[in-house]
């Protein structure tokens, strides 16, 4: 079981002049279109619940204007709610004062941002020793703090740099490292990478993921690209007009997609490099091949399946023990989409 | 249809009479406070009088040399810094050193009080859409009502001489400021503001950690521009009595000395160009971190 570090319970936020007036009527399902044409109010989000358990990566997708920034902006509470409610570690945060809310945005909770928001005034090693300075941290603590993080993230020696004179990428690791340095539980992620080239973004990820092998932290992961989510999330959580429309394992929502909006953003992965066979395998089937590890991926398992000879495999888990079977029926059904109109939930027609 | 061809104005008397009633009343307020207004004032008055005569009893190539020096600390260039004293070596030289000390201590008072309560006001007007809506208006009434208007009750109230010169040349000099650090401040990222929220600023981390220095460029450029138009406020804030160049400018106008005017204007001008590019080249440097990979 694994416990609960953010819990967001029937959150709604609704910009305009008088959000409050107009609650009712969101509460009552009034849609986002019919809100703005009648009231003049824009629904940014509706009935969110959220459970983000603690030590994992939780993402959050959705397109653009989907309600991603608004509801990761709710965490640290840069955004109020219109209605809800925002639990950390079972403070509630919406009750904090302004003191207490500063103090939680110092020690809690840190931010990632898309256009980086760094400080051009300030070095690269000063950004990073924002946060600490902020804290009110000494200053040589904060400094020697600056520079263990920046070696992490692989800067070491540009200190002195200014944000202008860095790459978008070394500009994000000066992001990343300035949230890793205050050392909050809590890592908020709004499409962090989002703004950097296809390679530059996977090597990040890399980054981000060899740092959580070792730091455990609580990391809320907002992006629209589902490969992202894919490969860095433990869990995911599909947001549309402001709503979550589907929430599970990545896995789960692979081979499950709720509606079509789910379905338009899973139909152009590449199954076989993305679906794991434990995702897909039956029941164990007394040794009817060789071992293969739950984890790995179709394409990777299709060669071993093909050349047994019974064309099935056993699958194993991290310690070799037997969980199931797969064949390459199995695999092939797999790689096929998954047809929409036959899951119960079509809501996006 | 007289009615179209005469304007409907009120009536003579009528107007007479309004026009005493605000001049008696505004007599009246002077008499009554217009001693407390001028103690007021009083250490301004002994800081501007003791900055004059430290700039004329000192020895001119020391004078020389700090303005040089200073030249070199905004400018970092060799260029303005030569300018600077070629342009005092020409001043002493043709017999307006006294005058453009007198000018050179009144700008420099002048400048400082507009920076010390044009910057506290332009944080004001950033922090509140309703003091911005408040504070324009005046600044716009401030710039654009002719300067000797204004002339008019700062002499009913305190007479004639330094402090109300310098107050004229205050109220003449001191919008610029005030509105480039209000959109100065207006105008930082939204990113860089919510990243010092996010990360626990106060309000004094977020004023003076981010929003002042990013402000910095324009608050300068409000600066420089207060600069020059305290210094184009000289030659009629002499008309009541504030020592310096305009004098001889007033002088010359009267008595159509064509020389000694194009001279000491010309002055005016040097001082304006030094001051223009010390100043600028600094707001300059200050963004050097703005630049770009390429630009380094
Ligand atoms: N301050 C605001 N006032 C009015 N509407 C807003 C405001 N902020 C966001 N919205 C609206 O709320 C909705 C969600 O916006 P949000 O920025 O959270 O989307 P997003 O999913 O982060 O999109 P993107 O991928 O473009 O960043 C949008 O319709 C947007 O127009
Ligand atoms: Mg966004």
């Amino acid at each position: 079981m694994t416990d609960i570090k953010i819990r967001i319970e029937n959150l709604y936020k609704i910009f305009g002049p008088k959000p409050k007036s107009v609650l009712a009527a969101v509460q009552d399902g009034m849609s986002k279109t019919e809100l703005l044409e009648k009231h003049n109010h824009v629904l940014g989000l509706k009935d969110i619940n959220i459970d983000i358990p603690a030590r994992g990566i939780s993402v959050i997708m959705g397109l653009s204007g989907s309600g991603k920034s608004t509801l990761i902006r709710h965490i640290n509470r840069l955004i109020e709610p219109t209605a809800g409610k925002l639990l950390v570690d079972d403070d509630d945060v919406l009750s904090m004062s302004k003191s207490e809310l500063i103090q939680f945005r110092r020690h809690k909770a840190s931010m990632v941002f898309q256009k980086f928001g760094l400080h051009v005034h300030r070095t690269v090693a000063e950004n990073v020793a924002y946060g600490l300075v902020v804290q009110g941290t000494a200053m040589n603590e904060a400094k020697s703090q600056s520079h263990k993080w920046l070696e992490r993230v692989g800067l070491a020696g540009f200190e002195n740099h200014y944000p202008s004179q860095l790459s978008g990428g070394m500009q994000q690791r000066v992001g990343l490292a300035r949230a890793l340095a205050t050392d909050a539980e809590i890592l908020l992620m709004d499409e962090a990478f989002s703004a950097l080239d296809p390679l530059i973004r996977t090597d990040m990820q890399d980054v981000l993921l060899d740092l959580q092998e070792e730091l455990h932290k609580t990391i809320v992961f907002i992006t629209h690209d589902l490969d992202e989510a894919l490969r860095i999330g433990d869990t995911i959580a599909i947001l549309r007009d402001g709503a979550v429309i589907q929430q599970g394992e990545p896995q789960q929502i692979i081979m499950h997609p709720e509606d079509d909006y789910i379905f338009d953003f899973i139909k152009d992965i590449n199954r076989g490099r993305v679906i794991k066979i434990g995702t897909l395998m039956a029941a164990p089937n007394n040794n009817v091949g060789p071992d293969i590890d739950r984890n790995m991926v179709l394409e990777d398992a299709l060669q071993q399946v093909a050349s047994s000879p019974t064309q099935e495999c056993n699958v194993v888990d991290s310690v070799g023990t037997r969980i199931g079977s797969i064949s390459l029926t199995q695999i092939v059904a797999g790689l096929a989409r998954p047809d929409v109109e036959a899951t119960p939930d079509a809501r996006y027609r | 249809m007289e009615f179209f061809t005469e304007f409907p104005e009120m009536e003579r008397g009528a107007l007479r009479d309004l026009k005493k009633t605000i001049d008696q009343n505004f007599r009246e307020f002077s008499r009554e406070y217009g001693e407390n207004i001028e103690n007021f004032f009083d250490p301004l008055l002994w800081f501007l009088a003791w900055l004059q005569d430290l700039l004329v009893a000192a020895p001119w190539p020391l004078v020389i040399l700090v303005i040089a020096g200073l030249a070199w600390l905004g400018s970092r260039s060799v260029k303005v810094v030569v300018g600077t004293i070629l342009s005092f070596l020409a001043i002493g030289y043709f017999g307006m050193w006294e005058d453009t000390m007198a000018t050179l201590a009144i700008i420099s008072v002048a400048t400082t009080v507009c920076i010390a309560l044009g910057i506290p006001l332009g944080i004001l007007m950033a922090r509140s859409d309703r003091a911005q809506a408040l504070v324009t208006p005046v600044l716009d009434v401030m710039q654009t009502i002719p300067a000797f208007v204004y002339l008019i009750p700062v002499v009913m109230l305190l007479g004639i001489g330094k402090v109300p010169g310098l107050i004229a040349v205050c109220i003449y000099a001191i919008p610029p400021i005030v509105r480039l650090t209000n959109l100065g401040i207006r105008l930082v990222e939204k990113e860089a503001l919510e990243a010092a929220d996010a990360f626990g600023a106060n309000y004094s981390q977020r004023l003076l950690g981010v929003q002042l220095p990013l402000a910095l460029p324009n608050i300068f450029a409000g600066v420089n521009q207060t600069i020059m138009m305290a210094l184009s406020m000289v030659v009629i804030a002499s008309m009541i009595g504030v020592a310096g160049l305009g004098v001889p400018v007033l002088r010359s106008i009267s008595n159509q000395y064509l020389a000694l005017g194009l001279m000491n204007g010309l002055a005016i001008v040097a001082l304006a160009i030094i001051f223009d590019r010390v100043s600028q080249q600094y707001g300059e440097r200050l963004q050097k971190h703005r630049k770009g990979i390429n630009h380094d």
